[in-house]
């Protein structure tokens, strides 16, 4: 059976900074293109829409990570550091490493952190509202996960300030070798070198989420081998992600300040607004898949081999799969967005992220009767996040 | 919504339909195959009804399928996890079953419905730097997915398969293809199992066994000198019952908003209680990401997900609303 190869194509370069500053348009030109583009730029395919891109997440046997979930091709290049356990690595290799962290970040596994959380929550929201106008990013979104955020995994107290460069980088190096990889280059032996020796485990506290990997070690349902890394996963992905998404959430409300009211009468929407949050925003925008074999979509067919850019803050405001997807709308129901991934590599951390957001939430909600912008905001580029520099805000006390 | 892929190197090209299940939060099946593997032994493939991929699991996995005849059974599945769209378990006759082994045997036939809950994985494969399989009888199974994962991953392993005498000893054709890393070892031509390859293995070997309780109580035994953590077993169990399924409706009382809902056949609990105006923040809806885990008040959840192990399930106080349902007339929930 011959096929035809009829996929539309685009000029476009994703990871340009215009595109990251503003990735809407390009993602409706996308959209509209149809089930698969190719760019030429990176001669790479993408999709688009909610339905393809659901589909590609949970079919881990056609559409693997093992090469890589970024540009760079691990079957071609070398990777930047040694390949993430969970990641960048398919079943069988994938199965142990995600056996293991499962249960140790699992809601149920999380309730003991819940109280004094939501007290540094508290405490935290009190302090700015003492101050009145704040930076969003800097002084909530940021400083909040590094509150709870290593404590919780079990760092020592020096070098945390190395975490989010660490994270910026990391998801910078998912996209091609542009000036802000290039940024990130000089200071990464240091910021590499740190994250590395922490994941050893005398650095580690004895009641942490690192802790805890490496006893799986010691029972044997991983290696001794495998336990750093593992560790190493949680400083990549727990804390920039985080942090872009609850800066995420204070854009939404100062976009739509009658769902701030929504949540000061109904506080137990709080699980909700973050996740309309992470689907409006996308905080992780985008993540490759390389195909295993050639796969057709509609008249056209992903060669074997090939990257495909799956383009989650795409899908996440597909008008096909969302009504007025455009809207930060606490009254829609945002569960099955992919915006913490889907299938065999959706978010292990989730629950985590969605434990800090509630707290921080509960904390805002209960305290602040306005969030209302009070300057210029400005835009953090990455070639993977969608993020937030500076939100300058004034919180206005109930 | 479907997105329209399909597979080239198939013969007949098929849809991928979306992961999410729209059947009232449970899995059915169909049986597209019953064949006899061995004498007293069956094996079934299974499909999604509605064609889709089924819940993605790995090798040690089982499933509890709920028959027309209202009997839940667990059975490990032994197919290959890179088809996504079809399931394989093999089914063993037992004269002191209660019921469920018959049933298979006499009475499932091609095309019949079955209901799936899991899978769920209480047997997951370690890494090693060797492996040995001890099988008894149906106990094979769960380590044939272990045996081909591991030769996948280039990691040298030993197959020791006892039953009572060949004819009644499944997939030794499959088997065959390993030459003579398979020990073949009916009892009937060789006596009990000779444990002794136990302590002949290489440090570093982890050692994986499925089969009766005599069996795992010997492998206990020689097994007495390897480190904590090497030896894994699972106990085969004919005729676990797992709590009764209801196929009747039954009611959710909403503690924190007051609403009580009636839950239909045909719905899940998440879609009910949506519907009644309290919705769930949920993601796979199979059970799978744990999104939705609720608090259990009271009552008992009849457990479809692949997340709480038996330990949490007797503890019994928070479920999955997008699969899991009630074992009783009301179930009351932190929601
Ligand atoms: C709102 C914050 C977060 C967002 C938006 C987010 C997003 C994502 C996405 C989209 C994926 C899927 C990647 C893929 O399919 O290739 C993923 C995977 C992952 N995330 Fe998160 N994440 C967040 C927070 C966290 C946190 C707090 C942690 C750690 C505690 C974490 C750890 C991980 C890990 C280890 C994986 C890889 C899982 C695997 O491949 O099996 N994430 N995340």
């Amino acid at each position: 059976m011959t096929l035809t190869t009829a996929v539309p194509t685009s000029a476009t370069d994703p990871f340009g900074d215009d595109v990251l500053a503003d990735p809407l348009p390009f993602h409706h030109e996308l959209r509209e293109a149809g089930q698969v583009v190719h760019l030429e730029r990176y001669d790479v395919y993408a999709m688009g829409r909610y339905a393809e891109v659901h589909a590609a997440l949970v079919d881990w046997q056609r559409f693997q990570s093992g090469a890589g979930v970024g540009l760079s091709n691990f079957r071609r290049e070398k990777p930047w550091r040694p390949p993430s356990l969970l990641l960048e690595t398919d079943p069988p290799g994938h199965d142990a490493p995600r056996h293991v962290l499962e249960p140790i970040l699992a809601p149920r596994s999380l309730r003991r952190l819940r109280e004094s959380w939501q007290q540094t929550a508290d405490d935290l929201v009190d302090s700015l509202l003492d101050r009145g106008t704040i930076d969003a990013v800097a002084d909530l979104a940021e400083a909040y996960p590094l509150r709870v955020f290593p404590d919780a995994v079990g760092l020592g107290p020096d070098g945390r300030e190395h975490l989010l460069p660490y994270g910026d980088h990391a998801f910078n190096a998912f996209g091609p070798p542009n000036h802000l990889v290039e940024k990130g280059q000089a200071g990464l032996p240091e910021v590499s070198g740190w994250v590395g020796e922490q994941c050893a485990r005398d650095r580690l506290t004895p009641d942490g989420f690192g802790a805890r990997i490496w006893e799986a070690a010691d029972r044997g349902d991983i290696t001794h081998d495998q336990a750093p890394l593992i560790v190493r996963s949680l400083l990549t992905a727990g804390v920039d992600t985080t942090v872009h998404a609850l800066a995420a959430v204070i854009d939404g409300f100062l976009s739509a300040p009658d769902q701030w009211e929504l949540l000061r009468r109904d506080p137990g929407r709080a699980r909700v607004a973050f996740d309309e949050a992470i689907r409006w925003a996308s905080p992780v925008q985008t993540f490759f898949r390389t195909a295993t074999v050639d796969v057709p979509l509609g008249d056209a067919v992903i060669p074997a081999g090939e990257k495909i850019l799956m383009f989650l803050g795409s899908a996440n405001r597909d008008p096909r799969r969302w009504t007025d997807p455009d809207r930060f709308d606490l009254s829609r129901d945002p569960s099955g967005h992919v915006g913490f991934g889907m299938g065999l590599h959706q978010c292990v951390g989730q629950h985590v992220a969605r434990l800090e957001a509630e707290c921080v939430l509960r904390a805002l909600a209960s305290r602040v009767r306005a969030i209302e912008p009070a300057g210029e905001s400005r835009r953090h580029l990455n070639n993977t996040l969608r993020a937030w520099a500076s939100l300058p805000v004034r919180l206005v006390p109930a | 919504m479907l997105s329209g892929m399909s597979i080239t190197s198939d013969a007949s090209p098929r849809q991928v339909a979306p992961a999410a299940p729209s059947s009232g939060g449970k899995v059915g099946l169909r049986v597209t195959r019953v064949e006899t593997l061995a004498e007293g032994v069956r094996g079934l493939t299974l499909s999604a009804a509605d064609d889709g991929r089924l819940p993605d699991w790995t090798p040690g996995s089982h499933v509890d399928l709920t028959f027309d005849n209202g009997l839940t059974r667990q059975y490990s599945l032994c197919g290959d996890r890179w088809d996504p769209h079809t399931y394989r378990v093999a089914v063993l006759r037992e004269p002191a079953g209660r019921g469920g082994s018959a049933y298979v045997h006499d009475e499932l036939a091609e095309g019949d419905r079955v209901e799936l809950a899991g899978p769920r994985n209480n047997f997951a494969l370690a890494p090693a730097d060797h492996y040995l399989f001890i099988a008894g009888g149906i106990g094979i199974t769960p380590l044939l997915p272990m045996m081909e994962q591991a030769a996948m991953l280039d990691i040298p392993w030993t197959l020791l398969y006892g039953g009572r005498h060949r004819a009644s000893m499944a997939f030794l054709d499959q088997l065959a293809r390993w030459g003579d890393r398979v020990l073949v070892r009916p009892q009937d031509e060789y006596g009990l199992l000779d444990l002794s390859v136990i302590g002949d293995q290489p440090a570093g070997t982890k050692v994986y066994c499925c089969g009766p309780e005599p069996l795992l109580d010997a492998v206990r035994v020689a097994a007495a000198g390897l480190p904590a953590g090497h030896l894994r077993t699972e106990r085969f169990v004919a005729g676990a019952i797992p709590p009764p399924v209801r196929s009747t409706s039954f009611e959710v009382e909403l503690a924190r908003s007051g609403v009580t809902v009636t839950v239909e056949p045909g719905s899940s609990v998440l879609d009910a209680v949506a519907g009644a105006g309290v919705p769930i923040l949920a993601s796979c809806r199979q059970g799978i990401c744990g999104t939705c885990e609720t608090g259990v008040i009271d009552g008992t959840p009849d457990h479809r997900d692949s997340l709480l192990d038996d330990e949490d399930r007797r503890r019994g106080d928070c479920f999955y609303p997008c699969v899991s349902r009630a074992a009783c007339d009301l179930l009351v929930l932190d929601a």
